[in-house]
């Protein structure tokens, strides 16, 4: 055996407290669990019911965002929330957090917000680290060289008593990228032409590693917004080498190491990258230069083409038929045909500042169309802060867009941000299942800058007309 | 949970390949704080019409599948969301085994956790049992079979843990809490957070 190892292999290994064996899976330490309203009460009622206690409180971080809302009076003005079983189950989540002893950053704290996007900002996502949460797109965290992956609520049970989780060791998958992504073509276009090219279950059963000179070029947020699609690709983790691009986003934030500990935490880090020559089990490779601004036409993110392009003829399949037919488009048309309702900009995909900002720099000093409604929702409330700080929000609002506090919101409509029967989304989330925004709704997803261009336009609108 | 030995069922067919977890029990049903009644909502947005009525021509509302515990699904069922809702709504509503060629991972290690059977069977297998909706079968886990009358047993893949826990109707979290030495061990050893803070 090979004792060259990827970054996956060294972050397992350092984490298995049982390795696998022909009768048990694996049992793995995890260093950081965050939780939220949607996927935790049942978790903790088990817990209630063996009477166990919370194994790490230490390491457990609880937050709300999927079923918040996002109207200001209701998140800071007593107004009652809309919907009842929601408000429940926030409160429910301010319980179970009090009685476990588990720190909540709750409806009004300042540090609130997508639990993607707030664990990189508090610092507390780190390299090397293994993160879980109740929640798919867990996979954002990768991007900092952690070994991060969604769970079920059973196993959300499983890391509170015993921040242990027994796992199957998955196999190993490099994502190349090759060349740099042209001008107005995003991380968001990458990853939506990578599950194009692999599709929604290319990933199953493995952990991506994203490799190559297009990935090292990516920021921190460009990084975060490849990783957290690995789960569209069916892949439960998507993991980044950390670097100094890595090392310079987390220096100095609330929860990473500091001083003399932070030294020595980079030095480990350092450590981390896959070993030249490390063999992986399955190996794609793409050229970001090649590439151009992506959206979707169907029901999943697989289902995807240029902006300039048009929606595939597949003769005789009738599941892309009952996709077309959901979708009301038609085969063979230009997607740069497809009207646009509603835009929605946030989500852990592209919630962060650097989204809003590429979404914002198109805008400005332009309007949205007519008839189309646009939500602009920050990740978080720091993003939020910011955001505001540097006047996108008035930017926003003067283009005819609404500004709202953080949340999941339209991503899913859990809250009530909700698109109508039939109405097209161009939407900067993350999945166009049937459904997703709304009952009835129609998702196109693209980047930010895709979604600004097409709000403008009321049309899909490849969004290089605006930048000059 | 109830052991789970052999399940004697006819099958429910649903071809459609990519069945996600949204279409399994969408989001707005997700705001419950507990596992219970959730087979109401199973896959709602396909089932009942905009007043909330049933749709006479889905699947799950016709007689035939009354009684049903076993679903064939195409291929790659429960991808999406993690959301364990999903198996509880298939639970609730009475299935006791999902049956494609691929089923994604969340959704499967969901399911085993909650003696909802994920059986992965062949090509061939799988496209027999679409084309034969209603057919009888029986999926036998201590063999790891699916068996069709008049065909040769598929086997399908399953771990000999979670094929102990599901056989003897146990959860997985006294495996893990009777690991307690070893997981201290581990808190101590390691070279950063993981020890107490
Ligand atoms: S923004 Fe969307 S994808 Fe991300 S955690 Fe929230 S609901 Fe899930």
């Amino acid at each position: 055996m090979s004792s060259l190892r990827t970054l996956f292999e060294k972050v397992w290994s350092a984490h298995e407290v049982l390795p696998q064996s022909a009768d048990t899976p694996a049992v793995m330490f995890i260093d950081l669990h965050l939780t939220h309203e949607v996927t935790s009460p049942q978790a903790f009622s088990a817990l209630r019911e063996r009477g166990l206690k919370v194994r790490r409180p230490d390491l457990t971080l609880a937050t709300m965002d999927h079923s918040t809302p996002t109207r200001t009076e209701q998140v800071f003005g007593g107004a009652p929330i809309t919907i009842d079983s929601a408000a429940k189950q926030i409160r429910q989540l301010e319980r179970n957090c009090a009685e476990f002893g588990i720190e909540l950053l709750g409806l009004q704290d300042a540090r609130r917000g997508i639990v993607h996007i707030i664990g990189p900002e508090l610092g507390i996502t780190q390299p090397g680290k293994t993160i879980v949460c109740g929640d798919s797109h867990t996979s954002t965290h990768g991007a900092f060289g952690a070994l991060a992956f969604g769970i079920g609520t059973t196993e959300v049970g499983h890391v509170l008593a015993t921040q242990c989780l027994l796992q199957k060791k998955p196999r190993t998958f490099a994502v190349e990228v090759d060349g740099r992504l042209p001008a107005g073509v995003t991380a968001k276009d990458l990853i939506l032409a990578l599950i194009g090219q692999i599709g929604v279950s290319g990933g199953t059963g493995y952990v991506i590693e994203y490799r190559g000179e297009a990935i090292r070029a990516l920021s921190m947020e460009e990084r975060m917004t490849v990783c957290n699609m690995s789960i569209e690709a069916g892949a439960r983790a998507g993991m980044i080498a950390p670097d100094e691009v890595t090392f310079e986003y987390l220096r100095g934030r609330p929860r990473a190491p500091q001083g003399a500990a932070w030294d020595a935490a980079v030095a480990r880090w350092r450590a981390l990258p896959s070993d030249p020559g490390a063999v992986f089990d399955k190996t794609v490779r793409l050229d970001a230069s090649a590439l151009q601004p992506m959206v979707t036409y169907g029901t999943n993110p697989g289902m995807v083409v240029p902006v300039g392009g048009s929606i595939p003829k597949r003769a005789g399949d009738p599941v892309f038929d009952a996709a077309m037919k959901y979708m009301g488009l038609v085969p063979g048309e230009p997607i740069g045909d497809a009207p646009i309702n509603v835009v929605f900009v946030g989500s852990c995909t592209n919630g962060r500042l650097s989204d809003l900002r590429a979404a914002a720099n198109v805008m400005r000093g332009r309007k949205v169309a007519a008839g189309v409604h646009m939500l602009v929702v920050p990740g978080s409330q720091s993003v939020k802060r910011d955001a505001e700080a540097e006047g996108l929000d008035e930017i926003f609002r003067a283009a005819g867009a609404e500004w709202r506090e953080s949340g999941c919101s339209m991503c899913l409509g859990m809250n009530g941000d909700t698109v109508g029967k039939g109405e097209y989304a161009i939407s900067t989330s993350n999945r166009n299942f049937e459904g997703r925004q709304g009952v009835g709704a129609r998702t196109l997803l693209a980047s930010p800058e895709t979604a600004a261009a097409s709000a403008i336009r009321g049309r899909v609108t490849d969004p290089r007309e605006f930048l000059s | 949970m109830n052991p789970i030995t052999v399940i004697r069922s006819r099958t429910v067919v649903m071809p459609s390949t990519n069945i996600d977890t949204d279409q399994i029990i969408p989001a707005r049903f997700l705001t419950t704080t507990v596992k219970e009644g959730l087979g109401a909502s199973l896959f709602a947005d396909w089932r009942y019409d905009a007043e909330g009525h049933a749709k006479p021509d889905f699947i799950l509302n016709r007689p035939e599948a009354a009684g049903c515990r076993v679903l064939v699904a195409g291929r790659n069922i429960g991808c999406g969301s993690s959301r364990e809702h999903a198996p509880w709504a298939l639970v609730d509503f009475g299935f006791q085994a999902v049956v494609s060629t691929e089923i994604a991972d969340i959704f499967r290690n969901n399911s085993l956790k909650n003696g909802l059977l994920p059986v992965v069977v062949d090509e061939a297998t799988h496209a027999w049992l679409l084309a034969n909706p209603g057919a009888e079968v029986e999926i036998d886990l201590a063999e790891a079979q699916l068996r069709i009358d008049g065909r040769d047993p598929t086997p399908f893949p399953i771990e000999a843990f979670s094929r102990y826990c599901l056989l003897n109707g146990v959860d997985e979290l006294g495996f893990l809490l009777s690991q307690d030495a070893a997981i201290s061990a581990h808190e101590s050893a390691a070279p950063d957070a993981r020890r107490s803070a």
